[in-house]
């Protein structure tokens, strides 16, 4: 019962955390692409949804890096496609929200 | 014109350079004068400015070298915090024909007129981007756009300049940067003053307008590209050249 009832805790924490995570990758994305009121979810496309083109890309790429304290080599922009792909880098790479 | 605004002119201690870094500097732009060598006339230009009443400063460095580039825009945007004119004109000349033309001669060339224009837009792009606005000018020649016997690696070099002109102008355009070049013809300067009186004939009577430019008619419009009479041309060759390109 006890076991279950921890396993529940760290679930709902890992949940807040991914929260938290989405809501600053957000408020990133919402800050250098310059948008306002778009809906964006994991599922988002920076180039399709968002209109992001390759120097917005680069961009973005940069404030990550400022944040989060990661390099981000170029090669790697490849797999970055969806503000769901940014957090799975992220979290790949050790960051933590 | 340019109050507020922060310039940077590589190879300002001299000639064209020199002349730029003043015309701006009189415009309000404070302005930094990079020098390689020549740190005297580096300083006199600065002092040329301050004593105008305009703001200015002399900053050493090697644009030919990544690195050293880098650390000096890194030096120049924690102090100033921006940098909204950046003209690239640092260049020298190893005249010789191409038979007899070192390799050292060749990358020298190479490595100060367009690999030094390149570290230096480089180093600035991030800065450029995120402010969304900035004018780049590339010192360009006549040479780069005709050709000259004599000159392989400057022509090169300047014709390279084009192009990279042309290239950075596309890929900045979204973002409100303008960059063009200028393309000067034989202006009076240290770089042309050595030429025989025989070769200045010969060259004046290549000028339609009869007669050699001066180095406050590149200046002149450097200042227009610098400043927002310019804003919708990007991507362009200007020549200033008495008529030597028609």
């Amino acid at each position: 019962m006890v076991l279950k009832e921890t396993c529940k805790e760290i679930m709902e924490f890992n949940e807040r955390m991914e929260q938290i995570m989405l809501e600053r990758v957000k408020e990133i994305i919402e800050e250098q692409l310059n948008i306002e009121g778009v809906e964006i979810t994991e599922e988002t496309r920076f180039k399709e949804d968002l209109d992001a083109d390759s120097l917005d890309l680069y961009e973005l790429v940069d404030a990550f890096q400022e944040e989060y304290g990661v390099e981000i080599p170029p090669e790697d922009l490849e797999q970055i496609t969806t503000v769901g792909s940014i957090i799975k880098y992220l979290e790949d790479k050790g960051v933590e929200a | 014109m340019l109050t507020g605004k922060v310039a940077l002119v590589t190879g300002a201690g001299r000639g064209i350079g020199r002349e730029i870094a003043l015309t701006l500097a009189a415009s309000g732009a404070t302005v930094i004068v990079n020098y390689n060598g020549s740190r005297e006339s580096a300083e006199a230009v600065v002092a040329e400015i301050v004593q105008n009443k305009g703001n200015a400063e002399a900053i050493q460095c090697n644009v030919s070298d990544f690195t050293a580039s880098e650390v000096f825009v890194k030096e120049v945007l924690d102090k100033y915090k921006k940098v909204d004119i950046l003209v690239n004109n640092a260049g020298i000349t190893r005249d010789n024909l191409i038979m007899r033309m070192t390799e050292n001669d060749y990358d020298a060339v190479l490595d100060t007129n367009l690999k030094g224009a390149f570290n230096m837009i480089r180093h600035l792009s991030r800065s450029f981007i995120k402010q969304r606005s900035g004018k780049i000018i590339n010192i360009s020649s006549v040479s780069g756009v005709l050709g000259n016997a004599g000159q392989t690696n400057y022509s090169a070099s300047k014709a390279g300049l084009i192009g990279l002109t042309k290239s950075v102008a596309r890929e900045f355009a979204s973002r409100g940067i303008n960059v063009n070049a200028v393309a000067p013809g034989f202006i009076d300067t240290d770089m042309t003053k050595d030429m025989t009186e025989d070769a200045k004939k010969t060259l004046n009577s290549m000028i339609p307008m009869g007669k050699m430019g001066s180095t406050k008619n590149i200046a002149d419009l450097v200042l227009f590209l610098a400043g927002e009479h310019s804003d919708y041309i990007t991507g362009q060759v200007i020549c200033v050249d008495g008529g030597m390109c028609i």
